[in-house]
Parts: C-alpha cells; sequence; structure tokens
C-alpha cells in the first residue's frame, strides 16, 4: 500500500513537471557535441583549378561525397546519399561540376563544385544491373552541350552536362555482353564500347552525337578472358585469360582485332600461379599482380611486352597523374614496420629515377596503406611537389607533403558497428599545492565574471570570456568519474575492427586501437568484429584493476572460427586474444560474475553447441549452478521460426571439453510462410531498472507484467515486406506478438489490417511502442501495448501487507499459467523512423521519453505520456489530476523537443540511452555517418543545481544579509537604549 | 469496438472457466487405473459446458457467418510426447470441424482432444522426469491439413508442473487459418518455485484446451470515421457513443431532495389542514432549508 501511495505522489509529481528539452542559444555545445565524419574513401579527385582553392572531392563507402580542404582537412560541404544509394563512380568535370554515378549506374548527378549545390539529377533506365562506367570526353559537344556517356544498367547513354537530360540512350545488354570499357581513342565523335561476350572479344564503334552504332567487331580468343582489361593506348587493350597465366594484348583499330599472346612466365622468372590486372591508367603500360609482387610492363605498339621494373608487396599504386606535357607520375606506397614508405615514379621515363621518395612516421594504431592518390604542386623553387591522400586501414584519412601528416582524420568513427560505455577510474587523492592555487585563483576569476554577467555589468568581451569559459570547462574533459556520473568514456568498435575510446565530456579520443587480432592473416583471411561486450566491470573491492571490454569477432563467412579480444578499458592496451576452434553465431553474457569480477558469457555456435567463458573451474562451477536457469531463443529470420533452448549436458563430441555444452530444443513458434513474415523484434534491455511494479488506475494498483523474457516480434504478410506502396491494403496485415521467451508462451497477439512495415519497436518496462504504416489511413502510426499482470492483483489487500501473507517477494516461475490484461491504443505519427531507443536512468523513477531517429536524420523526444493507452477524449477530473493527457489522433511534434536542436546526425543508424548517477538525466549517444552526444532530463532537472548556478552570488547574498542583520541589530540596540533613557 | 471488447472479455472469461473447471472427475474412471489398458477418451468440449473453446474469427463481414455455402469438414491431427530427450512418440488425437468460409479462410471450431493414458514404461519414464525436474515436451504439425507442415511446433514443461491429484495439461493452441503458429502448453495454474517433487495420485490426465485466433487491433474512436471513409464495413456497432446516461443517474442527487421536500411538505400540509391556503407556500419555503441542511 505504501508503495502505491507514493506511485500515486511520483504521479502527480510527473505531471507537475512539464518536462522539455529545449535549450537556450548560449547552452550550445556546453553538455553536446557533435562531431562530423565521411567515412571510407573510395574515390577523390583534385582539383587545382585557381592557387587559392585547395580542395579535393572523395566518395566513401558511407555514399558520402564530400568536399574537403586541402590544407586542414575540413569538410567544406558534404552530402550523405541514401544507404542504398551506393557510389560508382566519381569525376569531376568541365572545371564546375562534380559528376556521380551512383545506385548501380542508375542515377547521374551534378553539384556545384565549389558550394555542393546539386545542379541537376537524372535516372537512367536499363534493362540489366551491370558495371558501371562514367567517361567524361573533354571535347564532345552537341550544340551547345557538352557530352558526358555513362554506361549503366545494360545501357550506354549520352546525358547532357548542361541539364542532365539524356540525349540518347543504346540497350548494349544483348547476348549476355559485358562492356569492361568505354573510351574515346582519338579526338572526334567516335568513342568505342569494349566488352566480352564469353570468350568473344567485342567492340562497338559508336557515332557520340548520335548514339547510332557504326560498325560491331567481334573476334572469339579461344582460351577466354578472365577479369579486367586494361586500356593501354589508343588502340591496344591488355587482357588475361581465364588461366590468369598469359598475358593477351589486344590491337582493336581499323576494324581489325588481332591478339598477341605472351605467357607471364617468360617475362617473370619462376612465376608460377595467377596474375590478375591492377587498374591503372597508365599509358602504354599494364600493371600485374603475381602473388606479392606487382610488376609493370611495358607494351609497345606491336604488341610486345616488356618488364619494366618489379615491387615488392606494394600496399597501393595510385592512378597516374600528368605533371607536364606528356609526363605521367603515380606514387606506389610500401609499408615498413611503423612507418611507410612513398615513392612518385615517372611513368614515361623509369630510368630517371623517382621523382619523390619519403618515408614517413606512421602510428600503427592505423594500419597498413589502403588507398592512394597523389596531387601535384609547384614549388617555391618552380619544381614539381606532390602530395598523397592516403586511406589507412582503420579507415581514416590522411595528407602527406614533405614527408610529414599535414592532416589526419579519423573516419572509422562514421562506421561504428558497436558500442559499450565504461567508468572513468576514480580520482586519486592528494592534489599538488600549486594546481590548488592555480584553480583557486581561475575558480575567483571565473566566479567574477559570472557574477558580473549575472549583474548585467558585463562588457561584451566579459561575455565572450564567460561562454568561452563554459565551453571549455576543465571540468567536464577531466579523466576522473566526477559525482554525477556524467564523464564516461564511450567505447566503440568500428567496421575496420578499430575500437575507439571515446570522452563524454568533450568526444575526443581517448585511446584508439586497432586490433591486432582482427588484422588479415593467412589463418583469418577476412577477420571482422561483431560485438562489443563489457567483460571486466570491478566495483568497489577491486578497484585496483582496471575494467575490460570483450571484443567478439569473426574470421567471414558462416562456419569461420571466432576470435575473442581483451581490451583495457583504461589504458587500450590489448591484454589477451585467442582465435576460438569453433564459429561464434550469439553471444549470451550471463548475469553471474567470478570473483575476479569476469562476466560469463556462452557462445553459441551453428552445430548448436554453447562455450562457457571465460575458461576457469570456477566459471565452470558458478555456471554449473545456473545450468537449469539459462534459456535462450533464436530467430530464424530466413524461415520465419523461433526457437527456444537449454543448456543439456556436456558435449559429446570429439574433441570436446567440459566447457562445451550441448543444447536442446524446447519450444519452437511457426510462422506460416504464405501468410506471416518476421520484420522485426524488440526485447528489453536486460540492465533496465524498473522503480514502481504497480501503476495506479482510478485510485485502484494494477501490477506491471515486469518480465525480463518478454520479447515482441512483428510480422508482415510476405506482399507487404517490401517497399510502402508495394501492396494493397488488402494484402498486407501486421501482426504483433508478446512472447515469453522461456517457455514460448504466446502472451498477446493482435493484428493490424492494411498495416505495412518497416516496422521500429522499443520494449521497455511493461510496454511497447512500434512504429508502422498505415495503408488505409496512408499515414506512419505508431502503437503502444501496455501488459498487466492480473495474478498480483489480490497483493494489494491491506490485511495480507499487515499480516505478511502477501508474497511479493516469492519467486515467480514462467511454468506458472500467466493472467495478463493488455491496454494498447494507436496514434498516427508524421515522421517515418530510422530508428527508436528509450531514455534509462539509474532508479527508473524518471518518466520515460520515446527516442526517435527521424527519417530528417534529427533525434526526436517525445514523452511516454503521448502514448498512453488509457487517453481518452475527456479525462475524468481524476484521470487528469494523474497527469493523462486528452486523446488526440495523431502525436504532436514539438520543434523544441528535438534533442539534436538544429544539428543533424547524417546516416543516422542508432541512438543508445546511459544512465548516470544523477537520476534526472541520462546521456544519449547517437552515431551514424556523424556522432552526437548530449544529456536529457525527461522530467527536467529537479535534483541538482544547473551548471551555471552562481554559488558566488549566492555567497555574497548570504554575506549581505548576515551584515544587514548585525546592522539592523546594533541599530536596534540603539534605539532600545535611547528609549530607556528617555 | 465494444463488440471487440465483448468478444475479447468472452475469451478472458472462458479462460478463466476452463481452468477452474475441475468437472471431469467423473471421467477419471475411463481413464483406467494405474496399469490399465489405455482408452482414448473424447472430452466432448462442447457438450460438457466446462470447457468453451473461444472462436474469435478474423474479422470479417459478419453477414458471412450466416452464408450457407459454408462448408464443413473433419480433421484430425495428433499430439506426440517425449520425455527429457527421448524421441517423440504419439500420444494423442485431436479432432476438429474445419470451417471453410465463402471468402476463403478457413478456421477450426469444436476442438476435441482424446489422450492415452500412460502405459507402465511411459509411467516410469515421466517418475524419472520428475526426479531429475526434466522437461516433459509435446509437440503438434504446424499444418493442420498436410502434416507436419513446415517443421513441427514444440512446447515443454518442466514435468513437476503438471501433477496435482492427476496430471493437469493446459493447451492454447494459436491458429492463424489452418496454421499452427504456437501452442502453451503447461499447467492450468500456477506451477510455484522452487517444484516440489510428487507423483501424481492418479495417473490420468486432465486436459484443458483453448483455441485462439488472431484479434484485431483496437483504435481509438476518434480516428474510426478515418477508416470508415476509407471503405472498411466492419465498423458496424464500433462506433456506437458512450451510452447516455439516463436522467435519473445524472440528477439523482438533485432529485431526492426535491423529493423530500416535496414529501415534507406534503406531511406539513397534511398535518395542519386547518391553516389557510396561504400558509403551505409559507411551509414550503421553511421546509427548503430543512432539506439543504440534509443535503
Amino acid at each position: 500500500m505504501a508503495m502505491v501511495i507514493r506511485v500515486f505522489l511520483l504521479l502527480l509529481l510527473s505531471f507537475y513537471s512539464i518536462p522539455s528539452s529545449a535549450i537556450y542559444e548560449d547552452q550550445v555545445g556546453l553538455m553536446d557535441w557533435h562531431q562530423k565524419y565521411i567515412g571510407k574513401v573510395n574515390q577523390a579527385v583534385f582539383h587545382t583549378q585557381k592557387a587559392g582553392r585547395k580542395r579535393v572531392v572523395v566518395s566513401t563507402e558511407e555514399n558520402v561525397i564530400a568536399s574537403l580542404d586541402l590544407r586542414r582537412g575540413d569538410i567544406f560541404w558534404r552530402h550523405v546519399l541514401g544507404s542504398g544509394d551506393v557510389i560508382d563512380e566519381l569525376d569531376i568535370g568541365f572545371g564546375k561540376y562534380v559528376f556521380t554515378l551512383s545506385s548501380g549506374g542508375s542515377i547521374l548527378r551534378a553539384w556545384n563544385l565549389p558550394d555542393g549545390q546539386m545542379v541537376w539529377e537524372s535516372y537512367l533506365q536499363g534493362s540489366t544491373p551491370s558495371k558501371s562506367i562514367l567517361f567524361i570526353p573533354t571535347n564532345l559537344k552537341y550544340g551547345k552541350d557538352n557530352i558526358i556517356l555513362v554506361f549503366g544498367m545494360g545501357s550506354l547513354h549520352a546525358v547532357s552536362s548542361i541539364d542532365g537530360e539524356v540525349l540518347w540512350r543504346k540497350d548494349l545488354a544483348i547476348e549476355s555482353l559485358e562492356i569492361k570499357q568505354v573510351l574515346q581513342p582519338h579526338d572526334g565523335d567516335i568513342v568505342y564500347a569494349i566488352g566480352f561476350v564469353g570468350s568473344q572479344f567485342v567492340t562497338y564503334e559508336i557515332n557520340a552525337r548520335s548514339g547510332e552504332i557504326l560498325k560491331r567487331t567481334s573476334e572469339t580468343f579461344p582460351s577466354g578472358f578472365s577479369g579486367e582489361l586494361s586500356y593501354v593506348s589508343n588502340d591496344m587493350l591488355v587482357a588475361l585469360d581465364t588461366t590468369g597465366s598469359t598475358i593477351i594484348s589486344i590491337r582493336f583499330g581499323d576494324g581489325q582485332i588481332s591478339f598477341y599472346k605472351t605467357a607471364v612466365s617468360d617475362l617473370v622468372e619462376n612465376f608460377s600461379g595467377t596474375a590478375s590486372i591492377v587498374p591503372s591508367k597508365l599509358t602504354g603500360m599494364v600493371a600485374l599482380k603475381l602473388n606479392s609482387v606487382v610488376v609493370f610492363v611495358r607494351v609497345t605498339d606491336s604488341g610486345e611486352l616488356e618488364l619494366v621494373e618489379k615491387i615488392d608487396s606494394p600496399a597501393a599504386i595510385s592512378d597516374p597523374l600528368s605533371v607536364s606535357e606528356g609526363q605521367q607520375a603515380f606514387a606506389v606506397v610500401q609499408n615498413g614496420e611503423s612507418r611507410i614508405i612513398i615513392t612518385v615514379k615517372q611513368a614515361n621515363d623509369w630510368s630517371g629515377g623517382n621523382l619523390l621518395k619519403e618515408t614517413i612516421v606512421m602510428d600503427q594504431q592505423r594500419g597498413n596503406v589502403e588507398k592512394v592518390f597523389i596531387n601535384s604542386y609547384i614549388r617555391t623553387d618552380r619544381s614539381y611537389g606532390f602530395r598523397a591522400l592516403i586511406v589507412m586501414e582503420d579507415h581514416s584519412l590522411l595528407l602527406l607533403q614533405q614527408g610529414e601528416i599535414v592532416w589526419s582524420r579519423d573516419d572509422g568513427l562514421a562506421s561504428i558497428i558497436d558500442m559499450t560505455t565504461s567508468e572513468l577510474p576514480v580520482e586519486k587523492e592528494g592534489v599538488s599545492v600549486a594546481k590548488v592555487e592555480h584553480s583557486l585563483f581561475e575558480w575567483l576569476k571565473g566566479h567574477l565574471l559570472k557574477l558580473k554577467g549575472t549583474l548585467m555589468l558585463a562588457t561584451p568581451e566579459d561575455i565572450v570570456a564567460i561562454q568561452g569559459m563554459r565551453l571549455k570547462s576543465s571540468q567536464k574533459s577531466k579523466m576522473t568519474r566526477d559525482h554525477n556520473g556524467f564523464r564516461k568514456l564511450l567505447i566503440v568498435l568500428t567496421r575496420a575492427g578499430k575500437i575507439f575510446a571515446l570522452h563524454t565530456g568533450d568526444g575526443r579520443v581517448v585511446w584508439s586501437l586497432l586490433l591486432p587480432s582482427f588484422k588479415r592473416s593467412d589463418a583469418c583471411p577476412n577477420p571482422t568484429g561483431l560485438n562489443l561486450y563489457q567483460w571486466q566491470v570491478p566495483h568497489h573491492h577491486a578497484l585496483d584493476e582496471n575494467p575490460s571490454v570483450l571484443v567478439v569477432g569473426s574470421c567471414g563467412g558462416p562456419n569461420a572460427p571466432g576470435v575473442l579480444s581483451f581490451v583495457d578499458s583504461y589504458t587500450g592496451k590489448e591484454l589477451d586474444s585467442s582465435t576460438l576452434g569453433h564459429s561464434i553465431d550469439h553471444i549470451i553474457p550471463l548475469p553471474v560474475t567470478d570473483s575476479t569480477e569476469q562476466r560469463l558469457h556462452l557462445l553459441l555456435d551453428r552445430e548448436g553447441h554453447a562455450f562457457l567463458y571465460p575458461r576457469t573451474p570456477e566459471a565452470l562451477k558458478l555456471c554449473q549452478a545456473e545450468l537449469p536457469n539459462i534459456y535462450w531463443y533464436l530467430i530464424e529470420a530466413d524461415k520465419d521460426i523461433i526457437r527456444g533452448h537449454t543448456l543439456r549436458k556436456t558435449c559429446t563430441f570429439e574433441g570436446a571439453d567440459e566447457y562445451c555444452f550441448d543444447t536442446r530444443e524446447l519450444w519452437s513458434i511457426v510462422f506460416p510462410s504464405e501468410s506471416e513474415k518476421i520484420i522485426a523484434t524488440a526485447k528489453r534491455n536486460l540492465n533496465e531498472v524498473v522503480h514502481t511494479q504497480a501503476k495506479v488506475v482510478e485510485h485502484d494498483a494494477m501490477f506491471k507484467y515486469l518480465s525480463k523474457n518478454m520479447l515482441f516480434v512483428a510480422t508482415v504478410s510476405p506482399k507487404g515486406a517490401g517497399e510502402i506502396g508495394s501492396a494493397t491494403p488488402e494484402e498486407s496485415s501486421l501482426v504483433v506478438y508478446l512472447i515469453d521467451t522461456i517457455t514460448g508462451r504466446i502472451l498477446h497477439r493482435v493484428s493490424h489490417h492494411a498495416a505495412q512495415g518497416p516496422v521500429h519497436a522499443v520494449f521497455s518496462e511493461n510496454w511497447v511502442i512500434y512504429h508502422y504504416f498505415n495503408l488505409r489511413a496512408h499515414r506512419y502510426e505508431m502503437s503502444v501495448i501496455e501488459i498487466y499482470d492480473q495474478s498480483r492483483a489480490e497483493n494489494k489487500d491491506i490485511w495480507k501487507l499487515i499480516l505478511g501473507k502477501h508474497d511479493l517477494s516469492s519467486p515467480i516461475s514462467s511454468y506458472s499459467r500467466p493472467e495478463v490484461m493488455v491496454k494498447s491504443q494507436s496514434y498516427y505519427f508524421t515522421h517515418s523512423v530510422k530508428t527508436m531507443a528509450v531514455s534509462s536512468t539509474a532508479k527508473g523513477i524518471t518518466s520515460k521519453q520515446i527516442l526517435i531517429g527521424t527519417i530528417g536524420d534529427q533525434v526526436l523526444a517525445l514523452d511516454k505520456r503521448f502514448l498512453d493507452p488509457r487517453r481518452t477524449l475527456n479525462p475524468t477530473p481524476a484521470e487528469r489530476e494523474e497527469g493523462l493527457i486528452p486523446l488526440s489522433d495523431a502525436l504532436p511534434i514539438i520543434p523544441q523537443s528535438f534533442v539534436t536542436h538544429s544539428l543533424l546526425v547524417e546516416g543516422l543508424r542508432g541512438i543508445v540511452t546511459i544512465p548516470t548517477k544523477l537520476e534526472s538525466t541520462s546521456l544519449v549517444f547517437s552515431y551514424g555517418v556523424d556522432l552526437f552526444f548530449t544529456r536529457i532530463a525527461p522530467s527536467r532537472i529537479y535534483d541538482s543545481l544547473t551548471e551555471d548556478f552562481s554559488y558566488a552570488l549566492l555567497l555574497l547574498t548570504i554575506v549581505a544579509l548576515v551584515a544587514a542583520i548585525f546592522v539592523t541589530w546594533v541599530m536596534s540596540e540603539k534605539k532600545e537604549l535611547r528609549e530607556k533613557w528617555r | 469496438m465494444s463488440k471487440l471488447n465483448f468478444i475479447y472479455l468472452c475469451l478472458l472469461v472462458s479462460c478463466v472457466i476452463a481452468f477452474q473447471s475441475d468437472e471431469l472427475l467423473q471421467d477419471d474412471e475411463e481413464f483406467g487405473l494405474e496399469g490399465g489398458l489405455p482408452h482414448p477418451v473424447h472430452l466432448d468440449l462442447d457438450s460438457t459446458n466446462n470447457i468453451k473453446i473461444p472462436i474469435i474469427t478474423p474479422p470479417v463481414i459478419p453477414s458471412i457467418r450466416k452464408s450457407v455455402d459454408d462448408s464443413d469438414s473433419k480433421i484430425q491431427f495428433t499430439l506426440e510426447h517425449a520425455f527429457g530427450d527421448s524421441d517423440f512418440v504419439p500420444t494423442g488425437t485431436f479432432t476438429a470441424r474445419l470451417k471453410s468460409w465463402s471468402h476463403g479462410g478457413q478456421t477450426l471450431t469444436k476442438l476435441r482432444f482424446s489422450r492415452n493414458t500412460f502405459t507402465d514404461s511411459e509411467k516410469e519414464e515421466f517418475k524419472q522426469l520428475l526426479k531429475d525436474d526434466e522437461f516433459y515436451r509435446i509437440r503438434l504439425p504446424s499444418n493442420v491439413l498436410s502434416p507436419p507442415g513446415k517443421d513441427y511446433i514444440v512446447s515443454s514443461v518442466k514435468a513437476r508442473c503438471l501433477p496435482r491429484d492427476g496430471l493437469d495439461e493446459h493447451f492454447v493452441i494459436h491458429m492463424e487459418s489452418v496454421n499452427i503458429l504456437a501452442v502453451n502448453y503447461g499447467s492450468p495454474g500456477a506451477c510455484p518455485y522452487p517444484r516440489p517433487f510428487k507423483l501424481p495420485t492418479k495417473w490420468s490426465f486432465n486436459s484443458h484446451t483453448v483455441l485462439r485466433n488472431s484479434e484485431q487491433a483496437p483504435r481509438a474512436p476518434a480516428f474510426v470515421e478515418d477508416i470508415i471513409i476509407g471503405g472498411e464495413k466492419n465498423a458496424e456497432g464500433e462506433n456506437v457513443p458512450a451510452v447516455e446516461k439516463t436522467f435519473w443517474a445524472k440528477y439523482w442527487m438533485y432529485l431526492i431532495p426535491l423529493v423530500l421536500i416535496v414529501m415534507n411538505a406534503v406531511t406539513q400540509a397534511m398535518n395542519m389542514p386547518e391553516e389557510p391556503a396561504a400558509g403551505g407556500a409559507q411551509v414550503a419555503q421553511r421546509a427548503a432549508p430543512a432539506a439543504n441542511r440534509r443535503r
């Protein structure tokens, strides 16, 4: 009963605190930070049109095109294309445009080079997916327009450079033709489209103005072709045969095709294996990769081959750059021990030595060089200098010039795949006196300034100083734990297999580690990081030890062995790593820790075995005690089956030890494939804290059904699984389930007719909120389901409570038949959603907010009270008192409730909330291509003073009051004395 | 809306009835004594009034329910069980009527279940399960027309949850047309933890079965209008406005004092017949504050 009263009071409290997360202009940047990234660079085009504008245009794996400042590496402009809109080609043309070809060669866009405005966009039709080629001839005119030639979707298109209009289209997708190159060998109107049909070499001679095929020539080469074609000179191409051991030089001019064969072993001694062509645009030369060696072969006009140079294991070779008339230069980068060697060579004159050879010391945490792009400039002494843009293994981008790193960008942070947090170390006792004096002086000065600001005496310079002080307060970026728990480390795992620790105060990288165990090796050819778990979180008695995280990865492929790595959270050193003998399908952190506070984890492989980590006898003992209480479920999304499992006993297969367990299937739910397909699932966060177990409804307590083993599953009709609009309202329906994952019991099942995915859902406490599209209303909807436990209703009896007969503390078994009651409601919502999360606080007292990542890459905080299933059109006074909002059909979007205020988190993929020690506040970290971090207080900050609270003013007031008391006391004494003398 | 709620309520109520009933005890003789021959027992779930199978038809147009061309056919599917990790063997049969709707849908109605009693060896196995606190597992085909369909639907329960006097079991079978999505199998009531080891006094099963179909999500009354415009015809009875309160219910607090005043006035008027007619008005005036006080 006492709890009920408390609940009621809390509800009352929460009603009177109308939440708003809006901030004032001068608060921007105080507790939030925003970092902009672009992702791993794929292609880069320099432009050196004017000396003043040193920029490079890049396209990345995150489908970003950006213009970067070459001096500092800042982003001038940036566009994030959708996740499905992969950029295939990027080029600069006609001095003022950037052209991008994306979505498998079907969308061509022109962007204005200086400011990044889109000039035009053109959709190219085609029949079959194919290689996409963007070719910008410099001197092909169609009337006044320049022509751009695009090969994509199996067709050759000529596009006007002024408005993107398709001038002509030629379908070349006939007879399984693979077009490899589009080229214009001579100045003129004729372009060639060259490709293979099986083992046949085909050229099309096409009039670039009209699109008319002038001539088609073909010639069969009996042993077939493999891989790429390399364009060598005006009428010469080089290819390899299917075995990769013979180089074929093809002369194709004048309607004649002739082949010249040269065995690779004739050029390079002791060669065996397969060669492959390294894509390079060198004239008169071809680069071949033979095992670890790259050889450069000159091709004479008669088709003769001549070995020019052999380079051992180069990391990257750049495209050639024309330096002066007829001169080409290109860069080769080689990795060394903690350094890289960059060599710029002359393509035409190999004997003349290198144009440049520099050795640059490189941080080992960046890994090896993956790509290099070069650019030339004229030095002060009128000679040519070179700068190189290099892309490293950790996806970072660096600019090298004069043997130094001019700038670097940690663009690996654009592709975060998982994250966790770590507390900072506790502050050590004993601080030096000088530091105290300094900080005291600073403190006094700061407060004096603040006081001036409060009393409106501050000059504009003072205001700037105050703002600057607030922004870079040393307090928030300290490397120690703070009282409120705002300072933490965000440990993120990126797709490159690198771990970064970011400080929540200012977002700086505290340490980073390119995991050595995730580097490519023969045993593990294609390692990928999967997940990050907290491995060891020492508490009071073990504070001397640093916390550590577990990184789980796989060597790539379904049955590849798993990789584990343990990393110290404070120092960023890898403590231990191991390559496992089994694959990793799922990881289950157990709610048990051993005596050193290492968390027990169960790793499931694909054969249905479970492996226990850490492999210590103590862990085994703990696990065996918990054995009958370990259950899990696996969702087979491809088959639309959910199965529940439990552990059985120690494995029996050959080579198994006592840390391996067999599993057994306990339950299954099979969705009929003709009518249902799983599209979304959601489960409760296991760390979630729930403060009140009951909710007061009409002066009566209802108990929340708070099982942690609940799973939300949404299925749609197979026809409705596509994009919105692909199904009619009659064809598509959405069914949602609440499933108990121990017994496989369906607790609730409800269908929404005429609804379609995509479905996004969050599950918290006893409610689940999901977002979907209503086909009949042509709007997005959000629904809420709240689930209540009816079997505990008798616990409300006050006599039982007094007599101690209540069973609040008795264990609840999942095998008991639950009596649940469900309340639900649906509301319209304007935005489409990218991701959803829910705020979480330390004790779960503060009311909840739903954090919605909108399609506009912003994060919207929506109060849970708007999604209350009990909202009615006319709430009774009792309900109003409780904080019930009158029913409306749509959820309001209040502009002030965007937690990202004016900023965009481009390419938003995830939102994580982290509770702090202060109950009112939680930390929000949202990531995508950009990173954004802030603090939210869903019910306002009710438990602490704001940061800009002026303690000095308070002190001054107290002093003034004390003084006033003394003065008035003295005065009254005197007056009293005068009275007495009268 | 209210109709759906009503159906939902029915469902809840019937579930409550379903697990509280103990009337099947009279059939215990037919189950046979320990070691007796297995007699298949038909639990006529419709005629014995204690177990109702609430059939929530998919939200179709109500008139269709009455259409004449609906055809019924009888189907059967088997329940299989396993003790711990043993193989599944048949142990009972579900029979039901398959109702085909004219719009193409099919639903099961009149589900009956007959369970074989345990053989001696099965009893031993079950005792072993009880001893080890192990799982008793059952499975059903996922498609009742072409078993096993896509895969078997498996469900399990700790064997110690089942024994009461006899062996009490409860099936909730979730259907989607002729497909079984899931079966919730367990004891009809609570299964307290820690589970005590207890042998059943009678080796006979007391089975309760419930069929469930999907319900439609409730919508807020505010948007029902949009939906009607959108062309949905089943809003019949959903858009009924809240029942208007009767005059009495609204104004009783005023009516009662008024009646009292009138009665008071009348009695006083009767007690003083000799007073002139003008006095009646005075009395009434005097009575009003009294009534107020009473109020």
